[in-house]
């Protein structure tokens, strides 16, 4: 790191966390290679990616436990240095994937070890408070070991609110939940944007990300994309609308030609009855897929059109496209062809 | 260095200690079995025992409570980087702003004094016992020995460098036992010397004692800056460098 420990940086102020052409390898293997970002305060931010991708290793890097082959990072405006920053641990908390609990002390017990070691003032109030925020102020007795899954992932979120970091890293933080501990999960981390804490996410589980993130960055060893995930749904994928009538229109390209705001239209191949459907009438359904340039102006005058072309229709809804599809696009993609 | 920040990994140390059935064992039976047989062996001397095995006996009883200053050390410093590495607990607390020398001090701080006070409690039973119920002259023999003494000023000592060498074989060890084992050899070579002291085959006086131990003083402050160097963090979390 070229920047000497402690310095606040100037143009990093307005910054959570400014990543510049960071590399990391271990030997001949490259785990991150020229990966830059900038994570703005209070933003909460995923980094999406395959395993090995380099996500928890960007995490260690950012958290101060391994040292850049190359490039830089600042966070909360202090740069990163391995083993000596402790201006940048004092500033963040990091929730590695597994909890890193000590199973025989208790709940409290853990957090009061942690809470000496950020050197915290007023640890019982800070503890209690920290317990409260995620719903455990009722167990800081129990035993760690005693603790179900969830209960443990929840009580290591609570170890990284007792420091109040700018920053918050977190590996993970959902990784072998259930779906309702998921939710509590995600549920308190929302909370966290609330007060103002920055808060970056490793995942995998994209629905996650695409439920409480600002902003996601999709790497694969090297950074694919950046963006809000609506944004990059709107960029990588044409928008489009689904029409199902009743019958096949007789002339669909005299129906759906020159509507505002559609630029093409395709038949699918088959539209599925539904179960309402079944067993009443065998209908020749036909599904109708149309590119558009704002489904809000298009919809209107699509089903003004059928209407006038006297068309049964059963359904016409916007096709949205998952962060799940720009993931697969930018990253299953290219493992296939590594692959063959 | 904050002594708060040592305090605090001393006092979770040892609250972990308390509550590990490993740790009690060994910190329990180890040193009963290493009380009971001196005690014996002095206990079993009679007016008649000839002096040849007489002096066999003070020097073996004199000598084995020493291996519990080496042994206890060594398995809880083993422990102390790999057993937290594997049970995920390694990582939270290098995030934190703890320092390498604050981390080292308190594990070692939390072996040594227990170590310490164990050691010292072996040799105070022990010399209670003899100089209550075994026969004059044994009592006389083990009060007069220069080893019972010499045995005081090395405890602390050999201690320290069953501390170091375990820790410095757990910063870099990927298995507990394998920790365990290692760390029990690396004891070993101190307590040869001592071994060979305590029986009389390398025969010395006091100044060549107190060379000896002043040598193992400077081995362990140098041990010390050693481990503390590797205690590098991301060492630490690799258990090994990564370029």
């Amino acid at each position: 790191m070229g920047t000497a420990m402690g310095t606040v940086m100037g143009p990093a102020m307005g910054a959570a966390i400014e990543v510049s052409h960071l590399t990391k390898r271990f030997g001949s293997r490259t785990a991150v290679e020229d990966v830059s970002f900038t994570v703005q305060r209070g933003e909460i931010f995923g980094f999406l990616g395959p395993n090995g991708a380099g996500k928890s290793t960007t995490v260690r890097v950012l958290g101060g436990l391994l040292r850049p082959t190359s490039g830089t990072a600042a966070v909360a405006g202090v740069p990163v240095v391995a083993d000596g920053g402790d201006q940048v641990r004092q500033r963040i908390a990091v929730m590695p994937e597994t909890p890193g609990l000590y199973l025989k002390l208790s709940v409290a017990e853990n957090l009061d070890y942690f809470a000496r070691l950020y050197g915290v003032p007023d640890r019982a109030a800070r503890i209690d408070r920290a317990l409260t925020a995620v719903g455990l102020a009722k167990r800081a007795g129990d035993q760690c070991g005693t603790l179900s899954k969830g209960l443990r992932q929840r009580t290591a979120l609570a170890r990284t609110l007792l420091n109040d970091p700018q920053v918050m890293f977190l590996d993970e933080p959902t990784s072998g939940l259930d779906p309702a501990a998921a939710h509590e999960v995600l549920t308190l981390i929302s909370g966290l944007r609330d007060r103002g804490v920055t808060v970056f996410i490793t995942t995998h589980r994209l629905d996650e990300a695409e439920r409480v993130c600002d902003r996601v960055a999709i790497l694969n060893t090297t950074l694919r994309t950046i963006g809000p995930p609506e944004e990059l749904r709107r960029t990588m994928f044409s928008r489009s609308l689904t029409v199902v009538t009743a019958a096949a229109l007789p002339d669909p390209e005299a129906v759906f030609k020159d509507l505002p705001s559609v630029t093409s239209w395709r038949q699918a191949q088959s539209a599925q009855p539904t179960q309402q459907d079944a067993g009443q009438r065998n209908t020749g359904r036909a599904a109708y897929t149309l590119t558009v340039t704002d489904p809000a102006q298009a919809a209107p005058a699509v089903t003004r059109a059928l209407v006038a072309a006297d068309a049964d229709v059963l359904q016409i809804a916007e096709e949205r496209a998952s962060l799940e599809d720009v993931y697969l696009q930018l990253v299953a993609g290219e493992e296939k062809e590594a692959r063959q | 260095m904050n002594p708060s920040r040592v305090g605090a990994v001393v006092r979770k140390e040892f609250a972990e200690f308390r509550r590990n059935r490993f740790v009690v064992m060994t910190a329990s039976i180890l040193p009963v079995v290493f009380l009971i047989g001196p005690t014996a062996q002095i206990l079993a001397i009679k007016a008649t025992t000839d002096s040849t095995a007489f002096d066999r006996r003070v020097d073996y009883s004199l000598f084995l409570p020493m291996l519990v200053s080496v042994f206890v050390p060594a398995m809880l410093a083993a422990w102390s980087v790999v057993g937290e590495r594997d049970q995920g607990t390694l990582e939270p607390v290098l995030t934190t702003p703890v320092r390498r020398a604050e981390l080292v001090a308190g594990k070692a701080l939390a072996i040594f004094l227990p170590a310490l006070v164990i050691s010292y409690l072996i040799y105070g039973v022990f010399f209670a016992i003899t100089q209550l119920f075994a026969v004059a002259p044994a009592a006389a023999a083990v009060r007069h020995a220069p080893q019972f003494y010499a045995a005081l000023v090395f405890i602390p000592l050999l201690s320290a460098w069953a501390i170091w060498a375990g820790m410095a074989i757990s910063t870099r060890a990927n298995d507990t036992r394998v920790a365990y084992q290692l760390s029990i050899l690396s004891s070993l070579p101190p307590v040869a010397i001592a071994a060979l002291l305590s029986f009389n085959v390398i025969t010395v006086d006091f100044t060549s004692a107190a060379l000896f131990a002043a040598a193992l003083l400077v081995i362990d402050c140098a041990a010390c800056f050693g481990v503390s160097r590797l205690f590098d963090r991301e060492r630490l979390v690799l258990g090994t460098r990564s370029t």
